[in-house]
């Protein structure tokens, strides 16, 4: 619809959309977060989930213990190693269309344990994050201002075309491959369709 | 309003249209699903367990029917502790026949545990 068009239209009171922005309206004033906490940053989410910060004001009080319910998942904590496979198993488990936030800097990027031998260095070298959180940890108002972030990229999600969500995408593959033990790592260290590190140019 | 010749007819409309209500949603939602969320099943997605692990082994394993006899055991036993709270209590105050009577009481007991002491059913195998 002409945008010219669709506002001369509200001046004189009608009011016009499209399903898409019904649909998104309804999904991300309706988020389903998945309970699951990995430690310290996990305080401060529950902490925005009760009364004093009050996560249903957003429409994602609804915390679901299991992740065939979930439509987010807060990655809130350190993820070491032992814990990745898992981390990544439970989001192949959640159903589409799907979203990450990974909290604080230890699911970002490792944190203060970055150089630990057992700490993976940001969740997103194994599945694709949505919104990015630093602090350690963020206060409840950083994961608000994330989870409206996140609320503004779900609205403005298209349907069709060529930036439609990954489960429309007949090809795409439905779960990510979830990392082993190896002998000294995770195997793979990381997976090459998610994590695009920017690469180091050598100053001349 | 002239009436029409049968009158159900206006019955059945009106079924229709209460039963349409009632589907049509449900049949819009099922359209928007078919097109705009896809099964997409995986080999996680469809496991059984929902914590992240994988199952391992068999889940039709056995448990030891001895453990009911202990917990039979522990029940007489805690029920009767709940006896000799108020006979300690009341220890002084009673009555010879009182006295007695929970000996006797205690004596059924205790001739169940030696019981089960013969039957070697204190002993873990």
């Amino acid at each position: 619809m002409d945008e010219a068009l669709r506002s001369e239209l509200s001046k004189q009171g009608i009011f016009t959309t499209t399903l898409e922005d019904v649909y998104n309206w309804g999904r991300k004033n309706s988020v389903w977060p998945l309970s699951f906490g990995l430690a310290c940053c996990a305080i401060e989410m529950i902490a925005a989930s009760m009364a004093r910060f009050d996560l249903a004001r957003f429409g994602a009080e609804v915390f679901r213990p299991s992740p065939r319910q979930a439509d987010l998942m807060i990655v809130a904590g350190t993820v070491t190693k032992k814990m990745a496979p898992q981390v990544v198993r439970l989001y192949n488990q959640m159903p589409e269309p799907k979203y990450v936030i990974a909290m604080g800097a230890c699911a970002i990027s490792g944190g203060p344990f970055k150089q630990g031998y057992n700490v993976l260095k940001g969740i997103d070298r194994y599945i694709p994050v949505d919104v990015h959180i630093p602090g350690c940890p963020p206060r409840p108002e950083a994961l608000l201002h994330a989870f409206m972030t996140l609320q503004a990229k779900i609205d403005e999600q298209a349907l069709t075309g060529q930036f439609r969500p990954r489960h429309l995408v007949q090809d795409s593959p439905s779960e990510f491959p979830v990392p082993e033990f190896g002998e000294h790592d995770l195997e793979p260290p990381s997976n090459p369709d998610v994590w695009h590190p920017p690469a180091l140019a050598k100053a001349e | 309003m002239q009436s029409p010749d049968n009158p159900y007819l206006l019955i059945i409309v009106l079924l229709l249209g209460a039963v349409g209500f009632g589907l049509l949603p449900l049949a819009l939602a099922w359209l928007w699903a078919k097109k705009f969320s896809p099964p997409k099943p995986g080999q996680d997605k469809n496991a059984i367990y929902e914590c992240g692990l994988e199952s391992k082994g068999d889940a039709w394993i056995q448990f030891k029917s001895e453990y009911y006899l202990y917990a039979i055991i522990f029940l007489i036993f805690d029920v009767e502790t709940i006896f000799l709270l108020p006979f300690a209590v009341a220890f002084t105050g009673l009555t010879v026949g009182a006295f007695i009577a929970m000996m006797v009481f205690l004596l059924l007991l205790v001739e169940g545990l030696f019981w089960a002491w013969q039957k070697g059913v204190l002993t873990w195998k």
